[in-house]
């Protein structure tokens, strides 16, 4: 039982999620950047994600049950590690010995939780009402309008943009350390190191690009 | 050189503790941490003045007991080194130095500057043994081969002090550092792998019974452990728990 319930079990928890969350975030970004250099492109690919039994009823669910118990877990773990130091230090010189990023995890969580709220209000509950409750018609080249639009409002942009570079922060520390939390820590690790680094940068400047990209172009 | 202390008081575990300053002059810089506390506690004596109560006990970094969190780093600012191997060559004439003691809530104060550090002995009987006969017809360990890598990797770990610093400094007190140098330096070893399985989960729930807090792996323990005790441990214990727990 201890593998649920002890402090191991629940790091673990949180790299899987986080890992798993990694993998979509790419995905994501290869249908995303579709809609700079082909919107018919990004239209089918869409619709096939709307429309696929297998995106829409096994990947979704998997999707959304990984995402609550990352960030459920995360904030049990916090909630946990503060009763871990009840009274606080008169001196912290935390900068000495660790990276602000890898301090600030739940900070940069709570930004992203934020955007994700705000996200599925503008993509996702929209998409599941069109779909399942007002039975809208199926029209496979509304996808790209329907994005593109919402980068015509310069606050919502800049909120997308802040969200981006906070999650760039989150997994600048949050990749590697998913590997060190399952106990991957050897010859490969510095290899390994370098590509999550690279990853924490690229796939969110690729988002942040993208939503540039449109803002400007209208 | 001339110092100010700011100095966490407290009584007992049972009041509430604050900062007092003191001021003390003709400090040398080839005192040892401990030894300008010793000059300031002779000070307060002298003046009918209760001494600041502070832990230490081997004064050449083996025993791990001088637990103190110097200007917001455990041991003070220098790396590799415990409280008593710190000397006063590394401040400055007119710094002002602030003194607490180790802030965990499974290290609670026990007067000043002294912290009761059991959980980390309640950790170790979990399970830091081997089951060896002992009674006089005991084999010589060497009949056992063991490999160099191993053995280095062994050693490495059991150089762990018990000191605390890793907690001292981890921003959740997360004793995962010490935790996994005390089951590393057994399970790589043949004779610790007998009861490998059940030392990590035992050392591990204890660990948690504690109230330590959970690993982020923010690397602070390490950069500040006297020893410098690697975080491929604290991976390997990881690895470990996990593959005990599905064996059961
Ligand atoms: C929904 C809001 C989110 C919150 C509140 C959140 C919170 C956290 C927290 C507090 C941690 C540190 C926990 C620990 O190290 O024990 C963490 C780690 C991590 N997060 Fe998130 N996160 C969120 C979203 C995401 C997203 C979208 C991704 C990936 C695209 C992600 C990937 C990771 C990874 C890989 C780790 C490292 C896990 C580990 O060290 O084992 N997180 N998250
Ligand atoms: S791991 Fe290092 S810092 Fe932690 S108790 Fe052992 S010697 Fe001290
Ligand atoms: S007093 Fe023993 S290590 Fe410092």
């Amino acid at each position: 039982m201890g593998l649920f319930t002890s402090s191991i079990a629940r790091k673990v928890t949180m790299s899987l999620s986080g890992l798993f969350l990694v993998i979509f975030l790419a995905q994501h970004l290869v249908i995303n950047s579709a809609s700079v250099f082909s919107p018919e492109t990004f239209n089918s690919w869409s619709h096939f994600m709307g429309t696929n039994g297998l995106v829409q009823f096994v990947m979704q669910p998997i999707l959304i049950i990984g995402v609550l118990l990352h960030f459920i877990m995360g904030f049990i773990l916090e909630s946990q590690n503060r009763k871990a130091r009840p009274i606080k230090y008169g001196v912290f010189k935390g900068n000495n010995n660790s990276s602000w990023v890898s301090r600030n995890m739940i900070l940069s969580g709570i930004v992203i939780l934020v955007f994700l709220a705000v996200h599925m209000y503008d993509f996702f509950f929209p998409e599941i009402a069109y779909k399942y409750v007002s039975m809208g018609p199926e029209d496979p080249t509304r996808y790209y309008a329907e994005t593109v639009g919402k980068f015509a409002d310069p606050i919502r942009t800049f909120g997308y943009v802040l969200a981006f570079v906070l999650l760039g922060m989150h997994l600048w520390h949050g990749f590697s350390s998913a590997f060190q939390s399952i106990g991957f820590n050897n010859k490969y690790s510095r290899a390994l190191q370098g590509f999550t680094k690279f990853y924490a940068v690229v796939v969110p400047l690729g988002f942040i690009f993208i939503a540039l990209y449109h803002f400007l172009n209208q | 050189m001339k110092l100010t202390l700011k100095i966490w008081r407290q009584k007992n575990g049972q009041t509430k503790g604050a900062f007092q300053t003191y001021s003390l002059d003709n400090v040398s810089g080839d005192m040892s941490f401990l030894e300008m506390l010793d000059v300031l506690n002779e000070d307060l004596i002298n003046n009918n003045e209760e001494p600041v109560v502070f832990d230490h006990d081997c004064r050449e970094g083996i025993c791990g007991a001088c637990s103190l969190q110097i200007n917001g780093e455990p041991h003070g600012p220098d790396a590799l080194i415990t409280t008593c191997q710190l000397h006063m060559r590394s401040f400055n004439d007119g710094d002002t130095i602030t003194i607490e003691p180790f802030r965990a809530a499974a290290f609670p104060v026990i007067k000043d500057l002294m912290v009761d550090r059991s959980a980390f002995e309640r950790i170790q009987q979990a399970g830091g043994y081997i089951s060896v006969n002992t009674s006089g017809n005991t084999i010589d360990a060497n009949t056992i081969p063991v490999d160099k890598a191993s053995a280095d990797a062994a050693f490495d770990a059991a150089t762990c002090i018990g000191c605390g610093a890793c907690v001292a400094a981890c921003k959740n007190a997360s004793a995962m550092l010490f935790t996994s140098a005390k089951v590393s330096q057994f399970s790589l070893l043949p004779q610790g792998k007998v009861e490998a399985t059940q030392r990590v989960l035992n050392m591990v729930e204890q660990m948690d019974k504690e109230g330590f807090g959970n690993c982020t792996n923010t690397g602070a323990c390490e950069a500040e452990c006297p020893k410098g005790i690697s975080l491929e441990f604290i991976a390997r214990m990881n690895r470990e728990y996990l593959k005990a727990s599905i064996k059961g």
